[in-house]
């Protein structure tokens, strides 16, 4: 099977590295009067070059926004259902060789967590699991899903990586979008970040979109951790990769997400820092390379930032969000995967989208699609 | 005065509800649009909670419902699709929008003209949105559509009508209302097509990411009744240079 891997082979990380950093402001000038912009513009709206022109870009982004999706964004939440986890990863709260209590919730928890989203407006959820297939597994996902079908007219999956024979059996039963970030491009620190579990394989993960889009899944995720290596040659790498997906698998659609790493008990500090005005460069890049593409922004970042950025290319938000699993109803103390850093509800961050003139918008899907 | 299946309209200009900022905004452009006409994606509705915030806002009595089927991605959901719409909103108006490309949604003329054909024998009304295909329209009449929806550019383009040679042709043939559905991005675009001929056109994007989406509804709504008394006062034709005495037949009057 002909798949992404052909072509990242090709591409040198040294190489793309250097020829983002030596783009001038002419190229970026050109990047910003092209209206059909290609990957090497990417390359010049993510440089430093274009650091004097984040306002043009800005007011470009909001513009193209707004044609495409119109003055609304879309509320999703996470529903973490599990920690257990027989990777290692440096970065997570959840990785195998941390202490904390494991725990996967059964049917009863998961009701009474759905309950509580429920309450709060959710129709669009993001089902959120580490990886341990002993438990973990495609007949659970089965389970879970049937389970809160009737309950919500969008369900996303962000879990361990599955075969095609699993994404294929997953979809009738009302599997939306799943969500599957590289976490970064750059295989040796990929190899490093992830020493132990089926997650160290790279050419498995960086795949599994391939296997999505022959699944014909609805939606597609895809991101890096910010922090983990250097943020401006991991973006281009994931560009690349949207581009090869969306040309090849045409009927599935695609979204974006840029988490930066966030502190967890006993973590791993940030190798890149990435600043405000630098994410904010980087979202409206991906704005101006693609018109249609939907991206999220999470509460990983700042009330002040979230609040900002609404106006300026992103297409949804989550909020009110819990990242243990059973936080929301039946185990709200226990350890979380990250520390969010907007602790404020979802009606609250609803109001905010309200007073800048924008809609907040709870269903956008249907269960009969 | 245009006539679809029983109905009657006064208001040529079709509406849509999507990518306004507020409900309640939305409304009030509806209203000054004097549209009679709107359609609603039946995805963005919740069709068992009474006090949908965006159904109990289109409840009046000049305003015909339109659920689309906006999401489905071939014949066999649309169908599914058009019968819950049917059920839950108590209409058997469908428009028929089948994408399976999701980036520049372009409807697939396969899987329409098979639904349409589907969902005519079941009763429907069905209105289908498709590419300025004149063929396919004369297709979709065989199949017992009530209309056809050809685009005058992409959806959401704003771009106005790219389509206009094909558009000419579909409207010169058709023995169904022709609207023109998607791209129309001003009020000039909209008279335009009413001006060659269009029976109405649908109208979303533009008034609704307008600076002043019930100002703008409004001139949507004075651009399609000029463009209507425009086509039905027959315009003068255009001539692109100053006509000569006759040269090449002068001779036959010697």
């Amino acid at each position: 099977m002909n798949s992404f891997w052909d072509i990242f082979q090709t591409c040198d990380w040294d190489e793309t590295k250097q020829s983002i950093y030596t783009k001038t402001s002419a190229d970026v000038e050109r990047a910003l009067e092209n209206p059909k912009r290609n990957l090497e513009d990417f390359k010049a709206l993510i440089s430093p070059a274009a650091a004097p022109y984040l306002e043009q870009m800005a007011q470009i982004s909001q513009k193209l926004t707004l044609k495409r999706f119109g003055k609304v964004i879309q509320m999703y939440v996470p529903l973490y259902l599990s920690n257990e986890c027989n990777n290692i990863c440096t970065y997570c709260g959840f990785s195998y060789e941390n202490k904390v209590r494991r725990k996967t919730l059964s049917p009863m928890e998961i009701m009474q967590e759905v309950s509580v989203i429920k309450d709060m407006g959710y129709e669009h959820v993001l089902l959120v699991t580490g990886e341990a297939n002993q438990t973990v597994h495609v007949d659970y996902f089965k389970k879970v899903l049937d389970l809160i079908r009737p309950h919500f007219a969008h369900i996303s999956m962000e879990v361990q990586p599955l075969d095609l024979e699993d994404y294929q059996q997953l979809t009738p039963y009302g599997l939306n979008t799943v969500l599957v970030y590289q976490e970064t491009y750059h295989q040796d620190d990929y190899r490093k970040h992830h020493p132990k579990g089926k997650k160290s394989n790279f050419q498995y993960r960086l795949e599994t979109p391939d296997r999505l889009g022959q699944a014909e899944i609805h939606k597609m995720g895809l991101g890096v951790l910010i922090g983990l290596e250097d943020w401006r040659t991991d973006s281009f790498f994931t560009a690349m990769h949207l581009n090869y997906l969306e040309k090849k698998y045409w009927k599935s659609k695609y979204s974006l997400s840029f988490p930066r790493l966030r502190p967890f008990s006993g973590g791993l500090e940030p190798k890149v820092e990435m600043n405000d005005r630098e994410l904010v460069q980087l979202i409206c890049a991906y704005r101006l390379f693609n018109e249609e593409l939907e991206l999220s922004i999470s509460t990983r970042e700042s009330p002040d930032f979230r609040n900002n950025i609404i106006k300026l290319g992103i297409t949804s938000i989550s909020a009110g969000s819990k990242t243990n699993p059973g936080g929301y109803a039946v185990e709200p103390q226990s350890l979380e995967q990250f520390e969010i850093s907007d602790e404020r509800s979802a009606h609250e961050i609803a109001q905010v989208i309200s007073s800048q003139g924008y809609e907040p918008v709870w269903k956008d899907w249907d269960r009969c699609l | 005065m245009l006539k679809i299946a029983d109905k009657i309209f006064n208001s040529r200009l079709f509406t849509g509800t999507g990518k306004f900022s507020s409900s309640e905004l939305m409304e009030e452009a509806l209203l000054a649009s004097g549209s009679e006409l709107v359609t609603v994606a039946l995805k963005r509705v919740d069709v068992n909670e009474k006090n949908d915030d965006i159904l109990i806002r289109l409840k009046h009595p000049n305003l015909n419902l339109l659920p689309n089927t906006s999401g489905v991605r071939n014949a066999r959901e649309a169908v599914f699709a058009a019968q819950l719409a049917r059920e839950a909103l108590e209409t058997n108006w469908i428009k028929l929008e089948i994408h399976p490309d999701p980036k520049y949604l372009m409807p697939d003329p396969v899987e329409t003209l098979k639904a349409t054909e589907e969902l005519a024998k079941l009763g429907f009304v069905v209105l289908p949105y498709i590419h300025a295909d004149p063929v396919l329209c004369k297709r979709l009449e065989d199949a017992g559509t009530s209309a056809v929806m050809p685009l005058g550019s992409p959806i959401g383009s704003n771009k106005g009508l790219k389509t206009i040679d094909f558009l000419e042709i579909i409207i010169s043939q058709s023995n169904v209302p022709v609207i023109v559905d998607a791209g129309i991005g001003s009020p000039s675009d909209a008279a335009w097509a009413l001006e060659i001929g269009a029976d109405a056109v649908l109208v979303n994007t533009a008034i609704a990411v307008s600076g002043n989406p019930v100002q703008m509804a409004r001139a949507f709504k004075l651009a399609v009744e000029a463009g209507r008394l425009a086509f039905e006062a027959r315009l003068a034709l255009s001539v692109p240079h100053a006509v000569a005495s006759s040269p090449l037949t002068s001779f036959l009057n010697e």
